[in-house]
């Protein structure tokens, strides 16, 4: 990273509510959001019951948009994170085509409850198969609807990754800026879930709650903002083991001051998927937040939960710099540093 | 076509046509049923890895053979749309049918995801690079290529692996089928003023983007330069192109403004050409546009109707048959077209033709409105 990057806009969705403010309310609170049970019946008569937190469902907090009618809420959450994020004033501006927007797009699983039921038509009778689910099960819908809406032909791309993937997407976005392909861009990571992605995930323990929702935040060259102080190249699982990549992040993002700072990591509240984590940052000094353990396991939004909530507790005082450790579970581990 | 550089190289100059009935997984209800199956050999021993990513590994490979690579912290930037989608199925499957113990299950959707194949493959190829899995649908193979020459050019990586990737999936193909986008009679016919859709393929390829001064000073073979790469959005629909073609004109315009050449000086064109009517009007219109009053000069062909519509590893194979053009001097056809769609103001190439080629363009457009082009030249010419 070359050149001053700023966040000048933040925007979430989560179990807490919506809006970033919902959020940051949770957080320093340390809400406890009960879950809701997902039921899929079965075939044997026994229903599969999944405990998961989800996003309270608020239709006048979805953007009007035609672009949104037939889509699922993963697009409709991670608009909603854009549009606070981009601001009604940036918005104009890039609708009247005087702000070149870029728009990254991160996320794990993408549209699951279309691709359930398409595949589920398909699977049945593949001939009365809906050509208006297929469209919104590609990776990059969601991101396609958000240039539309903000009427934006700058570049677009949408990055599959595991929970550390939003980094990379601060990374590419810092390359388009540094360039000067784009103004500003809008980063947003977004997740929706179904029993279909809900059951994957307790595959991996009974102890992780199944959640969904966006984070999405807006970064310009020029401040006012929360500065991007610090953005280590991520470091991957083709060659080094976890734990050891968890611990050159932490050593990438040591500074002075840690004892007034923030760390947000990405713990789980499971010991064994969390051990790398708690290791590195075990001489951490300073608070510390772990939005999971609140807000449910969100995958591909997780780390775009995380970024939202270091940038909106700098703004809000709560710490002049925070740290957030992204420990993802299968491609790397990656963090960045926010200062006032 | 075929399983590596060379006898793909000699197919697309023969003018081979590569469809075949699709066995992979029940179409008997489809409307269409052939498509361009790839024949992988049989693994030599049992892995996780998936049909696609054993099509990347193989093309990954074989790049960095080729650039006398053996691993090392270079960055990998891989497209792909579909990635691991045939496990993901199996999940649901099994999830249903109350199939498999928990501990298959869990493989699969481990092994689903595509950072995870990809891992696994920058391991068997001994990378130790930060890794980018970009999903821009049927651009994803080009854009991935265009941010790695991005990367080189401004310095942040001395050379990159960078490829697209995509298998043939039953959601995927019933997908295109439910849209009436693929050819009912199996031929696909980009440019055909009778074409019925596209036919859906699968492959890989990736290439070593190296910047000129790291590659000559360890003596690596350069096939080609990346003069220019150019991306937009197009905003106009989800899955339809605006019908003049104005992001593919933008993409176009902005290639050739970043490698500083005029229109006349692009001496073949591989189109996006997906054989869908709407498609290849909108691209035709956009060739014209760009290219003004030489546009009866540009020799334009869709290598689409030899081996199919490859999703998110089009833009790398369809970047990879550009190199084989410009290295052995013929320019691939646009087969089976009867009469050409009027939109063809251009110089459609339907059978293969030799061809001395200095500068080639490849166009690239996806669902979602992605949209990418890129040129490759002669070295020394960029």
């Amino acid at each position: 990273m070359i050149r001053e990057l700023f966040i000048s806009g933040t925007g979430a969705v989560t179990p807490a509510g919506w809006g970033a403010a919902a959020l940051l309310d949770a957080l320093k609170h340390g809400a406890e959001i009960l879950p809701t049970h997902l039921e899929r019946t079965t075939d044997s008569g026994n229903p599969v019951l999944t405990p998961v937190l989800r996003v309270p469902m608020e239709n006048a907090a979805v953007p009007k948009s035609a672009r949104l009618r037939r889509t699922s809420p993963i697009s409709k959450f991670a608009a909603a994170a854009a549009m606070e994020a981009l601001g009604a004033e940036r918005l104009a501006a890039s609708l009247e085509g005087k702000l070149r927007v870029g728009v990254i797009f991160t996320l794990t699983n993408g549209c699951v409850n279309y691709s359930n039921r398409f595949f589920g038509e398909v699977l049945g009778d593949p001939s009365l198969a809906s050509p208006i689910l297929f469209p919104e099960t590609v990776f990059n819908a969601p991101s396609s609807h958000l240039s539309a809406m903000i009427g934006s032909t700058a570049p677009n791309d949408s990055l599959i990754g595991d929970g550390s993937g939003f980094v990379t997407g601060i990374d590419l976005a810092a390359e388009w800026i540094e360039r000067g392909d784009v103004d500003g861009c809008l980063i947003v990571a977004a997740e929706e879930i179904d029993w279909l992605s809900a059951e994957a995930l307790r595959l991996y323990s009974r102890q992780l709650i199944p959640s969904e929702g966006a984070g999405a935040i807006y970064l310009e060259p020029a401040g006012p903002g929360v500065r991007l102080d610090l953005l280590p190249d991520p470091v991957p699982y083709s060659a080094t083991a976890r734990l050891e990549a968890a611990a050159a992040i932490r050593s990438a993002l040591r500074g002075d001051g840690e004892s007034h700072s923030l760390l947000i990591d990405s713990r789980t509240g499971v010991p064994r998927f969390d051990l790398p984590e708690t290791r590195a940052w075990h001489d951490w000094t300073g608070a510390r937040w772990s939005p999971k353990r609140i807000l449910g396991e969100s995958i591909g939004a997780a780390p775009a939960l995380q970024v939202v909530a270091a940038v909106e507790a700098v703004k809000s005082g709560i710490a002049t710099s925070a740290v957030v450790s992204a420990t993802g579970s299968n491609q790397q581990a990656a963090g960045l540093r926010v200062r006032a | 076509m075929g399983l590596d550089f060379e006898e793909n190289a000699r197919g697309f100059r023969s003018g081979r046509s590569s469809f075949s009935p699709v066995t992979l997984f029940d179409v008997s209800r489809q409307r269409a049923t052939t498509a361009g199956q790839v024949q992988l050999p049989p693994e030599s021993r049992p892995t996780r890895m998936d049909r696609g990513t054993r099509m990347a590994f193989l093309a990954a490979r074989e790049a960095m053979a080729q650039s006398a690579l053996s691993g090392g912290n270079l960055p990998l930037i891989v497209g792909t749309s579909a990635a691991a989608m045939p496990l993901g199925e199996a999940y649901y499957r099994a999830a249903l049918g109350g199939e498999g113990g928990r501990r298959e299950q869990l493989g699969r959707v481990e092994f689903y995801q595509a950072q995870r194949q990809m891992t696994d493959m920058a391991r068997l190829l001994d990378l130790s690079g930060r890794m980018r899995i970009v999903s821009n649908a049927c651009a994803s193979g080009a854009n991935a290529i265009g941010q790695a020459f991005h990367l080189v050019r401004s310095g942040r990586a001395e050379r990159v692996l960078a490829g697209g990737y995509d298998a043939l999936c039953q959601l995927v193909f019933a997908g295109f089928d439910a849209l009436q986008a693929l050819s009912p009679s199996g031929i696909p016919r980009p440019f055909d003023a009778a074409r019925d859709g596209l036919a859906l393929g699968e492959g890989a390829a990736f290439l070593v983007v190296e910047s000129a001064e790291s590659a000559k000073s360890r003596g690596a073979e350069i096939i080609a330069e990346i003069a220019g790469y150019g991306a937009a959005t197009d905003v106009h629909h989800l899955t339809q192109p605006h019908p003049d073609g104005d992001a593919a004109l933008a993409t176009m315009r902005a290639a050739c403004e970043m490698a500083g050449i005029a229109p006349q000086q692009i001496d073949y064109i591989n189109s996006h050409g997906t054989g869908t009517p709407l498609n290849d009007v909108a691209e035709g219109h956009a060739i014209r546009r760009w290219a003004g009053e030489s546009v009866a000069g540009v020799k334009v062909s869709s290598t689409k109707s030899a081996i199919g519509h490859l999703l998110g590893g089009a833009g790398a194979v369809e970047s990879a048959i550009c190199l084989m053009a410009l290295g052995r001097g013929f320019i691939p056809a646009s087969l089976h077209v009867r009469e050409p769609d009027p939109v063809c103001v251009f110089d459609l190439v339907r059978e293969p033709r030799e061809a001395e080629l200095h500068r080639v363009m490849t166009n690239s457009f996806g669902f979602g409105g992605a949209n990418a082009t890129l040129i490759f030249t002669r070295e020394g010419l960029a």
